[in-house]
């Protein structure tokens, strides 16, 4: 995974709360069995004002113009602010997908749901999580500074406004780690394989029939 | 020794270590997979020259996008060319990883959370995992059962654990009976409806009380199905002789000498006297009426005798346009009788509904009768093939087929539509399922999430209508 240090990019806001997986990449494409490719397809019931399905030609389909990503202001945007309890519902990290594969590295909001929350980290994407006010700051500064950007630098968990102020983020350790350095959770677990080797040993003598069902 | 709850027991049979940062390593006893979060799993395996580590603690069945029809004619029946794709990537990836797999013609297929506890896979005091959401559904097993990522479920395939901090503990206690007419779906809508889908966010929620107690395993997987609703990833309920009785003789339970030990073992899975909770919510079950939910988000039910909200009465300016928004795209009236809504097509299945005991109280309210004719479409989807088959045992299956539905194959058909069973634009769906999202039955479909009962009668009636008044 790539890692992610700071960044920089134009803002486009979402403001709506409770936006679930489910409109982020709606069921057709999770028909997909590639792991990229799911960019064109984000929010696509919004996006599009026709019905589209994995084998359509997405630039043969009429753009809902009212919808914020196709607002040409928002063109080329990187950095969504959107409202509480964002990624709610489904747990499929296609929607994450779709999200990195559009080209966005930051998600601000006042909450998350959790599934979505973590898959986002193992996928280069940054949920940043601000207080409601600073939130709706945003959304206030965004709609009347035209080009409004952010500097992200994960390092120091802190945004600089356009306006200069410094607005720190919290974090999770180890979800921070993971990001910086574009680790490889799974290595970074198998490097602790002889202490799930003993636990599973112990495991099996406590609760054997745990480990009783047949392979039929 | 100190007081623990019922999520601590589970979590401290299961914690391999914990590391320097504070995540710890969760052991997992069993893992499901389907076909649609699996692929790039299997892929990521590959690419990094990896085998899973325990391949006898996976089961892997193809749900979320099978046709729910000519299911005899195996692949052949399967028409849409990239579901074909799908289905038989999970068939040559259990293949190539020595995974078990009840495939498309197994009597044993069937949706992820209903195969499980059916043949035993789900046990109590487990740690299960499955790259689906509404996994909380095993929690009803007094275990640890939780949705994942697809990046998770390669994790959990290489390495037999999840990396994860602890949850909270969130208690929601009903007490006292339910009233007639009000079924377990009732229950966890009510509990949504008060405290929102991300009220217990962050948590691991325990059902408790003498209502739950007094539920079927099959009400009780209702209502941790849809704790996920309400932003948990962990339902859970004790374990009692209900939940020994439903295990007792499945396929893959223990038995004999490690049945007696195991019993012994279950016993203990209850959250102590004096345990502490971050979180406490105490519900009266007589306080319940049937539910219906009027817009795009589960919390958004009314009483099946209230009326749709009115935007402009809600408290901040957010919950305004949220309810507005709702309101718009479900085509809704703020004020309208939720009885007066006219509706297109009636789902019974999913997850959290498509039991043996909820395709027996359909069939008890429509035997006999038959749907309005201005109903475009009823169906009724088992979960599995063995409930498919326990129900035309029954003839429960003549029963719904005099009475104007449809009886397919299972799957989890229209909850997810990713298959072809879908509601059209602007059409209304009463449906048993978990999930109100916009577009989630279809592109513009509108979604009432009710009872399998609830469904039923409103399937007769062309609109709904207070279940209690009919039986």
């Amino acid at each position: 995974m790539e890692a992610f240090k700071t960044h920089r990019g134009l803002v486009i806001p979402f403001n709506r709360a409770n936006i679930d997986t489910d409109v982020m990449l709606p069921k057709q494409y999770l028909k997909s069995i590639k792991k990229t490719g799911y960019g064109d397809w984000l929010f696509d019931g919004l996006r599009y004002l026709d019905e589209g399905d994995i084998n359509t030609d997405t630039s043969t389909r009429t753009i809902n113009p009212d919808f914020v990503l196709n607002v040409p202001r928002y063109k080329g945007g990187s950095i969504l602010v959107a409202g509480d309890n964002f990624g709610c519902g489904s747990s499929r990290e296609h929607a994450p997908w779709a999200i990195r594969d559009f080209g966005i590295k930051v998600v601000i909001a006042p909450s998350f749901a959790d599934i979505f929350y973590n898959n986002c980290f193992k996928n280069g994407v940054l949920p940043i999580q601000l207080s409601s006010q600073n939130v709706s700051s945003l959304f206030d500064q965004i709609d009347t500074h035209e080009g409004y950007e952010l500097q992200i630098n994960l390092e120091l968990q802190s945004i600089l406004l356009l306006d200069g102020t410094h607005l720190p983020f919290d974090i999770d350790p180890p979800q921070r780690e993971q990001l910086l350095n574009g680790s490889d959770a799974i290595s970074l677990t198998l490097s602790h394989q002889d202490t799930i080797i003993r636990f599973e040993e112990q495991h099996r003598k406590v609760a054997p029939w745990l480990f009783n069902s047949s392979t039929v | 020794m100190k007081p623990k709850t019922l999520y601590d027991k589970l979590w401290d049979m299961h914690e391999v270590t914990q590391m320097k940062d504070g995540t710890s390593l969760l052991y997992i006893d069993r893992h499901i997979l389907h076909e649609v979060t699996s692929a790039q799993a299997f892929e990521g395996l590959r690419e990094n020259n990896r085998k899973p580590w325990r391949v006898d603690s996976c089961i892997a069945t193809p749900d979320h996008n099978v046709p729910t029809t000519q299911r005899q004619a195996g692949m052949e029946g399967v028409e849409d060319a990239v579901s074909r794709i799908q289905i038989l990537a999970l068939d040559s990836n259990c293949s190539e990883f020595g995974i078990r797999e009840y495939k498309l013609n197994d009597i044993r297929q069937g949706i992820v959370h209903v195969i499980g506890p059916e043949q035993g896979l789900t046990l109590p005091g487990m740690t299960l995992v499955c790259g689906d959401s509404h996994t909380s559904t095993h929690g009803a097993f007094a275990c640890l059962a939780q949705g994942i990522g697809t990046s998770d479920v390669e994790h959990v395939l290489a390495t037999q654990c999840v990396a994860q901090k602890k949850f909270g503990n969130m208690l929601i206690n009903i007490e006292g009976d339910l009233p007639r007419g009000v079924s377990a779906k009732d229950m966890i809508l009510y509990i949504i409806g008060k405290i929102g889908t991300a009220g217990a966010t962050g948590m691991a929620t325990e059902f408790a009380g003498s209502a739950i107690r007094a539920l079927s395993m099959e009400g009780r997987m209702t209502i941790c199905n849809m704790a996920i609703e309400a932003g948990s990833r962990v339902g859970m309920i004790a374990y009692d002789e209900v939940t020994f009785d439903y295990i007792r003789g499945r396929a893959h339970s223990p038995k004999g000498d490690l049945e007696r030990q195991a019993r012994r073992s279950w016993e203990n899975l209850h959250s102590d006297v004096g345990a502490k909770f971050d979180a406490i919510y105490e519900f009266d079950a007589a306080d319940i009426s049937p539910h219906v939910s009027w817009g795009t988000s589960p919390e958004m039910v009314i009483p099946i005798n209230g009326t749709v909200p009115d935007p402009s009465q809600q408290e901040t300016p957010d919950a305004r346009e949220n309810y507005f928004q709702a309101l718009n795209y479900m085509g809704l009236i703020a004020g309208q009788k939720i009885t007066d809504v006219p509706l297109d097509r009636i789902f019974v299945g999913s997850c959290t509904n498509s039991r043996i005991e909820d395709i027996r109280s359909v069939a008890e309210i429509v035997k006999g009768k038959h749907i309005a004719t201005s109903i475009k479409q009823a169906m009724v989807v088992p979960g599995s093939g063995l409930v498919k088959q326990q129900a035309e045992d029954e003839g429960l299956d003549k029963v719904l087929l005099d009475a104007g539905f449809e009886w397919r194959d299972p799957g989890c058909s229209m909850c997810v539509a990713i298959n072809s069973d879908k509601s059209l634009p602007g059409e209304h769906c009463a449906s048993t399922s978990n999930r109100n999202f916009e577009g989630r039955q279809g592109h513009g479909s509108r979604t009432h999430l009710v009872s399998p009962q609830m469904a039923a009668a409103a399937a007769l009636a062309g609109h709904f209508i207070d279940i209690r008044e009919i039986i």
